[in-house]
């Protein structure tokens, strides 16, 4: 077991902690970015204007009209930007374009002493456009050879020798969309100037050093002349990780030039409009399959929607063709990766970061070709499942693969699955107008930042005289309880009660040079920099209890805030007297804590390496029924075994679960974006931009029975006290409900029914399938079985 | 002076623009519990308790969200948020619940559900039963989910609320604001405000409603404010003159006759429902699918009519029902059937200066009847069609077919083809096959987001074949 991993007996981690900030959620004192601006004097309101083409030439901006607007303060354009015009970091984002790249781009921005006056000023702002021709669905952009970024090639084994040589072979394509983040709170900044011309600004962020940065060059002036502080985030989901940065930047520079406290905040249908989404794809494929079930070869190039420039969308396909494996051992796998560029919102970050699109081509794959092969879904599957010893595609064993089959065969048994089907086969045979049916679907998921740089994190340990800690770390909290753990990982380390420990808000003053708190990683990497920071405290604070207690400081515990050596009958000091004795001995009470992740590398031009610290793993069982009058459905039940290694905090990594597999089922039967295609006045127009018209999972939504367990005994040497990643992971258990939909629908026909599903897998899209289902044709997969 | 009394205190409305909504007005007061997520009462994270009228106590706590509806509308009212029921130090029963059980993650929606899951805590007539016999959607304790149905979650995935919702016990007897439900709710105040040249008046009679729409017939209108919020907040209307019409007396009459029910225009959905209690069973079927609790305190049946929408959830049920509309003016009242009141795309029989003044239902009801509705989302969602039944058959044969169709034409429709392919025919799979294919051919279905045209052409057919087959189980008929 490394040090970094063991816990002590009695340790606070390990403990089901309800939210830290739980009593300010359920009472409204929790602040948001936004909540600030009613406690700061004479502020300023920013109002966009957006394009109403999917793509134009500006040939005219006018800007005068609105400043004949009561109210109106300054309008915002690009010859304001004293440093570079650039929201991103691949300068392909201008702050203020000369050219609207996508229906809502935001042109140029108005500020108002009240947010009605910019509102009515951002009206009064007239732009002239030459409209441009425009590309607006990933097929499009294919069919002209409209890419953007690097493309990816990623190669094991021989697949054309395997392909010729298997006796089952099938293709076909499968085009899947996006999701919108819908973070409950829409992004929001209010910046100001401080003293000494000092930039601050309050982001609601996951990258505050990114936003810092951003700012910075967008002002031209070095970054320890901005500082960024997050509170907290009303929800990010990866849709923080790059959006907010433009928006800071705007907030920052209007409060630069009018010298008063700049508020921007999206409202719904802005933040919709304007920002960027989960990727959708577009897949072919081909796969082979011995006569055993066995998936010899695939070959499949997978075209990620990336909108109109370049964002996140690189890693987000690297990890794509990383993941398409799932959990399954494929001996031969060419996968080739490619970014479409399309006159869209830019595509971005969302937990999951290109994962879950990879692995929902296998799992359509192999739920497709099942019927085909006379194999059972759940057979098909699990005798694909990776051993011990295999290696990824890419190069990297498989560590724990037998935590798949263990996972698997504890839904099996905890789910009742096998009477549960047999009942299902009654219910079927006995209904017409109702059909149900049960899938399991296994996720593997790789733990760390593609790019092994980002495998970095701080933390900021203050002990202060009276004995009370202040810790304050890179990640940034957006619900996912990431200060929770991080109070436990200091309140174990140090040996003190939770109480004692207090955490202060994210800001680049403290911790620099953050990465973003992303890619599950935020508890790996802040948890190890904490308790890096903690220990080397705890180091010194043993020296000065030794010399007191009268024994060696290698024998001093430290425990529930009692110091003692390693006998039970020694005597003891309280955490509070040492602290004040170090004090007094000129003991430096505060440390700077540090984590890299080791062992990881990464060739991201040969797609080789071993990208990962970990995999996660987990198994989930989905229940559902579907009204052959209409493709609803309902989900009745889910059992689920997750592996979080040790758990930190088993209440928040719980909920991670739950909430992660209903977001997955959203995005994979629900949540349906849908742009205007046609080339009328409205081409490129998100016609799902509001609550009412893209509907999120509400309680109607929720399994009827939830079941979740954390899989026990599941240790993990290389993490923080023995801890796995949960953000993103069981997001992807969510495959589970789509495929019992196809399986439902599937039911409505002759056995051996093979049924393509549109994604997401609406009641519509779901209605089409049981009714090409029920009229008993045999699709072949896609474009046609071989 | 024009003041709401929040948490306790009165607050002045003086000088705040007519527009603005209690959201924003909570928000300016620095009272930033409640959040705004949406902005068309689709999030309910600015949900607050207002003291309304009760069923079944003088008072109720009614859960609305606040970032629809004017803050001049509120006038001499009282309202609790998320900060009024408990400090982080001394936790509301609802709150601990949401607390301890994990129900806050990010935490933003949180305020909004607290309040909603609080207006159902304090609902007077919600018992504990021991064996709830009706499905996942009623805990123990007698809670309905469906308070919470307009609130929305991105990070827990529910299963933590709806465990602290369920554990709730009852209020504990010095709960002052379970004290305060047994006392009646503040009046209605008449109300005129006059702000940057916007004025919104709120009227103490009907004539004086009458009055102002003969003069300024085109006023904004507003009951709840559910439709008019989002026109407000999401389209950036902004109308001169808003007069609100949700409390007069008048338009609030319930009247259950041996030959009809009549319902007041200005009563709430929520209201209706728990009057009626199920004695118009093709109304309990349609209320729970209509949109959220949330918005149904709100919304009221009058404005679902008047704003003359294709898919509004409310026509194709009263269209089965064959109810009719009284309009109100100057000039007198008239009866108006609701078959004939639609005439285009939000273009009714309705004259500008008049006002919807009630609903009225005939009776003897049909015995077979049923409210279908298609959406994505099982609840809380729009329709992408709905369709409403009343079916008579005496002896085999089809005497009486009313159905009623929405969001397949400009308007709300009668089915009328397939009334007449219906009635006179024995009622058998065969008529009812035949009368589906006639049903799938009525109105002029479109493409939209919500669903594509054949789908919607597809789903009248399906629904009158399901409308059979549930019909045949309803009888122990096998199919």
């Amino acid at each position: 077991m490394s040090s970094l991993s063991l816990r002590p007996e009695n340790s606070i981690v390990g403990l089901p902690l309800p939210h830290e900030s739980a009593a300010l959620h359920v009472t409204g004192e929790a602040l948001y970015t936004d909540d600030l601006v009613i406690r700061t004097h004479d502020v300023l309101h920013a109002w966009p204007v957006q394009s109403p083409h999917a793509h134009a030439r500006i040939l005219d901006l006018r800007v005068k009209p609105a400043y004949d607007v009561p109210g109106v303060v300054r309008v915002l354009t690009s010859e304001d930007v004293p440093g570079v015009n650039d929201a991103g970091v691949k300068h392909d984002e201008p702050l203020f374009p000369s050219e609207a790249m996508f229906h809502g781009h935001a042109i140029c921005w108005v500020l108002g002493e009240t947010l009605e006056a910019a509102r009515l000023g951002a009206l009064a702002v007239e732009v002239e456009y030459e409209e441009l021709p425009s590309l607006v669905t990933v097929r499009e952009a294919i069919a002209v050879g409209n890419f953007q970024g690097i493309g990816r090639h990623l190669e094991n084994g021989d697949v054309e020798a395997a392909l010729a040589a298997a006796p089952h072979v099938f293709e076909g394509e499968f085009e899947f969309a996006g999701q919108e983040h819908f973070y409950l709170e829409t992004n929001s900044a209010l910046a100001l100037i401080d003293e000494g011309g000092q930039i601050f600004v309050q982001s609601s962020t996951q990258h505050p050093s990114e936003t810092q940065e951003i700012i910075a060059h967008v002002l031209g002036v070095a970054s320890h002349a901005v500082t960024v502080q997050c509170l907290r985030m009303g929800g990010g989901f990866g849709g923080k990780e790059m959006q907010p940065h433009g928006f800071a930047a705007i907030a920052a520079l209007g409060a630069t030039l009018t010298g008063r406290p700049v508020r921007l905040r999206l409202n719904r249908t802005q933040d919709v409009t304007m920002t960027g989404k989960r990727h959708g794809f577009h897949s072919s494929w081909r796969v082979g399959f011995d006569d055993e079930g066995h998936l010899v070869a695939l070959d499949a190039t997978l075209t990620a929607d990336g909108g109109w420039s370049l964002d996140l969308s690189e890693p987000v396909l690297a990890r794509a063709m990383c993941h398409i494996d799932n959990g399954y051992s494929i001996p031969n796998v060419r996968v080739d990766g490619r970014i479409a560029k399309t006159n869209k919102t830019s595509q971005t970050a969302f937990r999951g970061f290109g994962g879950p699109q990879g692995m929902l081509v296998i799992e359509d794959v192999l739920g497709r070709c099942a019927p085909l092969l006379g194999y059972d879904a759940m057979e098909l599957r699990r005798r694909n499942f990776y051993q011990s010893g295999d290696s990824t595609p890419y190069g990297m064993p498989v560590r724990h693969a037998e935590r798949l089959e263990a996972c698997w065969s504890e839904v099996l048994s905890e789910g009742d699955i096998e009477r549960r089907k047999t009942e299902i086969e009654e219910f079927n045979a006995t209904q017409p107008h109702l059909k149900r049916a049960i899938a399991m679907t296994p996720v593997k998921f790789g733990i760390s930042f593609n790019l092994t740089a980002f495998n970095q994190a701080g933390a900021l340990v203050h002990v202060y005289k009276d004995g009370s800690v202040l810790i304050n770390h890179g990640g940034t909290e957006m619900g996912q309880g990431l200060h929770t753990k991080m109070l436990q990982v200091a309140a174990t380390t140090l040996g003190v009660p939770l109480a004692r420990v207090r955490l202060a808000p994210t800001r680049t003053d403290k911790v620099p040079n953050t990465s973003a708190t992303a890619a599950s990683s935020g508890a790996d990497l802040n948890g190890a920099a904490i308790k890096n920071a903690c220990e080397q405290i705890r180091t010194r604070l043993e020296q000065v209890a030794g010399g007191k207690l009268g024994i060696g400081a290698h024998d001093v515990r430290f425990v529930d805030g009692r110091v003692r050596g390693l006998t039970f009958d020694s005597a003891s000091l309280s955490w509070e007297e040492v602290v004040h004795a170090a004090y007094f001995q000129r003991v430096q009470l505060w440390a700077a804590g540090f984590y890299r992740t080791e062992g990881l590398h990464w060739d991201a031009n040969a797609m080789r390496g071993e990208p990962f610290k970990y995999f996660a793993y987990g198994v989930a069982a989905s229940e559902v029924e579907v009204d052959g009058f209409t493709g609803a459905y309902t989900l009745r039940q889910v059992d689920i075994v997750h592996d979080v290694g040790d758990s930190l905090s088993p209440l928040i990594d719980i909920g991670q679960i739950e909430g992660g597999f209903v977001q997955g089922a959203g995005w994979l039967t629900l949540e349906d974006l849908r742009w205007d295609e046609s080339n009328g006045p409205n081409r490129g127009r998100l016609a799902t931009q509001a609550a009412s018209t893209y509907k999120l999972p509400s309680l109607s939504e929720m399994p009827e029975v939830f079941n979740v367990r954390l899989l026990e005994k599941a240790h993990e040497d290389g993490a923080v006290y023995g801890s796995k990643a949960v953000g993103e992971p069981p997001l992807m258990l969510a495959f589970s409900v789509r495929e019992a939909l196809r399986q439902a629908a599937a039911a409505f026909g002759p056995a051996g029914t093979s049924v393509d599903l549109g994604c997401p897998a609406t009641p519509e899209a779901v209605y089409w399938a049981l009714e090409k289902a029920r009229a008993g044709s045999t699709s072949p997969t896609g474009v046609g079985g071989v | 002076m024009t003041t709401i009394k929040v948490n306790g205190r009165d607050a002045g409305l003086d000088g705040v623009p007519v527009h603005t909504t209690v959201l924003d007005w909570l928000r300016d007061r620095g009272l930033t519990g409640a959040k705004e997520g949406c902005a068309e009462g689709e999030c309910g994270a600015c949900s607050v308790l207002v003291a309304r009228p009760g069923v079944d106590s003088p008072t109720q706590w009614t859960a609305i969200n606040a970032c629809l509806i004017p803050a001049a509308s509120l006038d001499g009212q009282e309202i609790v948020t998320s900060e009024g029921l408990g400090k982080s130090t001394e936790l509301h029963p609802v709150q601990q619940e949401m607390a301890v059980r994990g129900g806050s993650q990010c935490g933003f929606c949180t305020p909004g559900f607290v309040c909603s899951m609080a207006a159902e805590y304090y609902r007077s007539d919600r018992t504990p039963s021991a064996a709830e016999s009706c499905e996942h959607e009623h805990g123990p304790n007698g809670f309905d989910l469906h308070a919470l149905s307009g609130n929305l979650c991105r990070c827990t995935g529910y299963r933590p609320i709806r465990d602290a919702a369920y554990a709730l016990g009852e209020p504990p007897a010095d709960d002052t604001l379970a004290a305060r439900r047994s006392s009646p709710p503040p009046p209605p105040v008449a109300t005129r405000l006059t702000v940057d040249g916007a004025e919104f008046i709120r009227p103490a009679t009907l004539p004086e409603v009458l009055d102002l729409l003969a003069e300024c017939p085109e006023a904004q209108i507003v009951a709840g404010s559910t439709d008019a919020g989002v026109e407000i907040n999401i389209r950036g209307l902004r109308p001169p003159l808003v007069v609100a019409v949700d409390r007069l007396a008048e338009l609030r009459e319930f009247d259950f006759r041996a030959d009809e029910v009549r319902i007041g225009a200005a009563l709430t959905l929520s209201e209706i429902e728990r009057l009626l209690a199920g004695r118009v069973p093709l109304l309990a079927q349609l209320f729970p699918q209509f949109a959220s609790r949330l918005i149904r305190n709100g919304a009221t049946i009058g404005g679902n009519l008047g704003t003359g929408s294709p898919i509004g959830d409310t026509p194709p049920a009263l269209l089965a029902l064959d109810a009719s509309l009284v309009l109100a003016s100057t000039r007198g009242e008239r009866v108006v059937a609701l078959a004939e009141y639609f005439t285009g795309y939000r273009q009714t029989l309705k004259e500008p200066d008049e006002l919807i003044r009630s609903i009225v239902v005939p009776l003897p009801l049909a015995p077979m009847t049923a409210f279908h509705k298609i959406a994505k989302r099982r609840f809380d969602d729009i329709s992408s069609v709905a369709i409403g039944y009343a079916v008579d058959v005496v002896d085999g044969v089809v005497l009486q077919a009313r159905v009623g169709l929405g969001g397949v034409a400009a308007t709300p429709l009668r089915a009328r083809a397939t009334e007449d392919a219906l009635i006179g025919r024995p009622w058998t799979e065969q008529t009812v096959r035949e009368a589906s294919e006639v049903l799938a051919g009525e109105g002029t279905p479109m493409d939209d987001h919500r669903a594509s045209s054949a789908y919607r052409s597809a789903m009248l057919g399906q629904s009158l074949l399901r409308f059979y087959a549930q019909h045949l189980a309803a009888e122990g008929v096998s199919a």
